[in-house]
């Protein structure tokens, strides 16, 4: 049987509503893994996820929008997120950031064109004794130089394959 | 995630399993009794007496009762939690187990800070290793009917949840937003059910104050900040990470533990703490005089302290929740009057204004963050007149 969009959304937060439950307390662990899974939290996400706690999804979307980790706007595969924290400042995080910008052709803030980084400052990452840091995902990077910018995207787009999946889309154009 | 700590920790050597045995041994208001006489207060940063807190939930009347760690350690320059968790897990899981008893919650939640997110199966593990031990689940081991359970929960990227308030409204699916206090959670907290708050480290020492007596705790620090406390220490230093040192160390003592002499300013307690110049590191870090979570970051001669204001308004612009106008409104003025200030471009007058403003928000914000995000900028305008006034183009200094 062939499934739309929305009725397979539907199904799969009616099965996050059985493992968190359906009271009101549930909503910030199902819309964190309804970001994991998707990278963002689309209108018609919030609206399935209202329905299903009773609560208006105007309520849905205002958490979301509370929280820094939760997006409405779909983030990329990987997001970066270079803490900006006044220990990382002082140990140079400044330098990171322009070579993260120019390594990924994109300002704090974008997503690159393919969708695989996003780039943000974060609050302290509590790893002030070992700055400048970055978190990647949920991986943390200590004592990052501007030199090993480029290994540590080498390492994501490996991990994942993007190299592969590059390839099989210039293939197919 | 490498630990970093400097010099042995009084936690590696207290088992955890001592502590919560103990604990089981005595009645309820023995252990609040105990912990009452320890003289413990509050790890986080706010040191409220953790005795007078568990006792008022303890009398509280309730069917359902909970009790939440605190490990949404987002104060600029603290990570001492972090390491406690990843290396001490069992002390701060023991202690969420002692306060249930204490308190007679059956219930604990632990609220992990979204950006610690790789701790969590490491934690996940530690829960599961301790219910197949008996420490944990229905029936603990060696009692007559107590149990307790502990969920984790993440948060998602919000300072302000680090309050109680705002991370109880957290836990119920709101945005967090702190409540009004009173009434306090000890009596109206998680589903308006009594619940106790307390900080990862608080926790910890809890289950020491078991293992060791409260005899022991009280004979380190001062008359009025009992005990050992871990310090984050970061900045201009020869050697950063985490320390413990008894409370009531002095600046000084403590710059020279971590080989950062020399320094022009400290601030402690992080973004929302204050910043002590070189002539006043005679002070002592204790409740009854600088007060800290433990964040410790240091300041060399060579810093520009309205760029560090900048930073840290920068920070609260950006957490403040939005809720109250002091703080929502107050700091975006507080970070362009440093602009202008970096400029070169405020008067006497108007900077006597911001700082009128500041104190302000110390009166009327709503919660703490708001009351205490204009500490570090009042503190570094009393103290760095001479460095951040008649500047000649941003960023440098005319001195």
């Amino acid at each position: 049987m062939l499934h739309t969009e929305p009725e397979r959304l539907t199904q799969e937060i009616r099965s996050l509503g059985e493992r968190f439950g359906k009271d009101r307390a549930a909503l910030i662990p199902t819309l964190q893994e309804i970001q994991r899974r998707y990278r963002g939290i689309s209108p018609l996400a919030m609206q399935i996820v209202a329905d299903m706690l009773d609560i208006h999804p105007v309520e849905v979307d205002s958490v979301v929008s509370f929280y820094s980790f939760l997006d409405a706007k779909p983030k990329g595969r990987y997001v970066i997120r270079l803490c900006r924290t006044i220990s990382c400042d002082m140990q140079g995080k400044e330098r990171v950031a322009r070579q993260l910008e120019n390594d990924l052709g994109i300002t704090f803030g974008q997503t690159t064109a393919d969708g695989n980084f996003t780039l943000e400052w974060a609050n302290c990452l509590g790893m002030c004794d070992q700055g400048p840091a970055l978190l990647i995902n949920e991986k943390v990077y200590t004592r990052v130089t501007p030199e090993a910018v480029h290994g540590i995207l080498e390492e994501c787009r490996q991990a994942f394959g993007l190299h592969a999946l590059q390839a099989e889309q210039e293939h197919a154009a | 995630m490498k630990a970093a700590h400097q010099g042995p920790l009084t936690f590696a050597k207290v088992q955890a399993d001592t502590g919560l045995k103990t604990a089981l041994n005595k009645t309820r208001a023995e252990v609040i009794a105990e912990i009452s006489a320890s003289g413990l207060k509050g790890r986080g940063g706010a040191g409220f007496p953790t005795g007078v807190k568990w006792n008022l939930a303890a009398a509280a009347r309730a069917d359902q009762k909970y009790v939440v760690c605190n490990a949404d350690e987002g104060e600029p320059g603290t990570f001492k939690d972090r390491v406690i968790l990843l290396e001490h897990a069992d002390l701060v899981l023991a202690g969420m187990t002692i306060g249930g008893y204490a308190i007679g919650a059956t219930k604990g939640i632990l609220y992990l800070r979204g950006e610690y997110a790789y701790l969590r199966p490491h934690l996940e593990d530690a829960l599961a290793r301790r219910r197949q031990q008996g420490l944990l689940g229905p029936g603990i081991t060696g009692t007559k009917g107590f149990q307790f359970d502990i969920e984790m929960r993440m948060g998602s990227g919000a300072y302000v949840c680090g309050e109680e308030t705002a991370l109880i409204e957290s836990l119920e699916g709101h945005r967090g937003e702190p409540r009004n206090r009173p009434p306090f959670p000890v009596d109206t907290g998680f589903f308006r059910q009594p619940t106790i708050v307390n900080n990862v480290e608080t926790l910890a020492w809890v289950t020491c104050i078991l293992a060791k007596g409260a005899e022991w705790f009280k004979g380190f620090g001062t008359d009025k900040s009992a005990g050992l406390k871990l310090f984050s220490v970061s900045g201009d230093c020869a050697r950063p990470g985490v320390y413990e040192f008894p409370l009531g160390i002095t600046v000084t003592a403590l710059l020279k533990e971590v080989g950062g002499e020399g320094a022009k300013a400290v601030q402690i307690g992080g973004a929302s703490g204050h910043c002590v110049p070189a002539s006043q590191f005679g002070r002592k870090i204790a409740f009854e005089d600088v007060s800290t979570g433990g964040s410790i970051i240091i300041f060399g001669p060579q810093r520009d302290m309205l760029a560090i204001a900048h930073n840290f308004l920068d920070f609260f612009v950006e957490e403040s929740c939005g809720q109250c106008t002091p703080c929502r409104m107050g700091n975006v003025k507080l970070r362009e009057g440093v602009e202008l200030l970096e400029q070169g471009k405020c008067s006497m007058a108007y900077l006597r204004e911001l700082c009128a403003l500041g104190e302000t928000m110390q009166l009327a914000s709503k919660c703490g963050l708001g009351q205490s995000s204009p500490n570090a900028f009042l503190s570094i305008v009393s103290n760095f007149k001479d460095e951040i006034m008649g500047r000649t183009a941003a960023g440098s200094s005319v001195r």
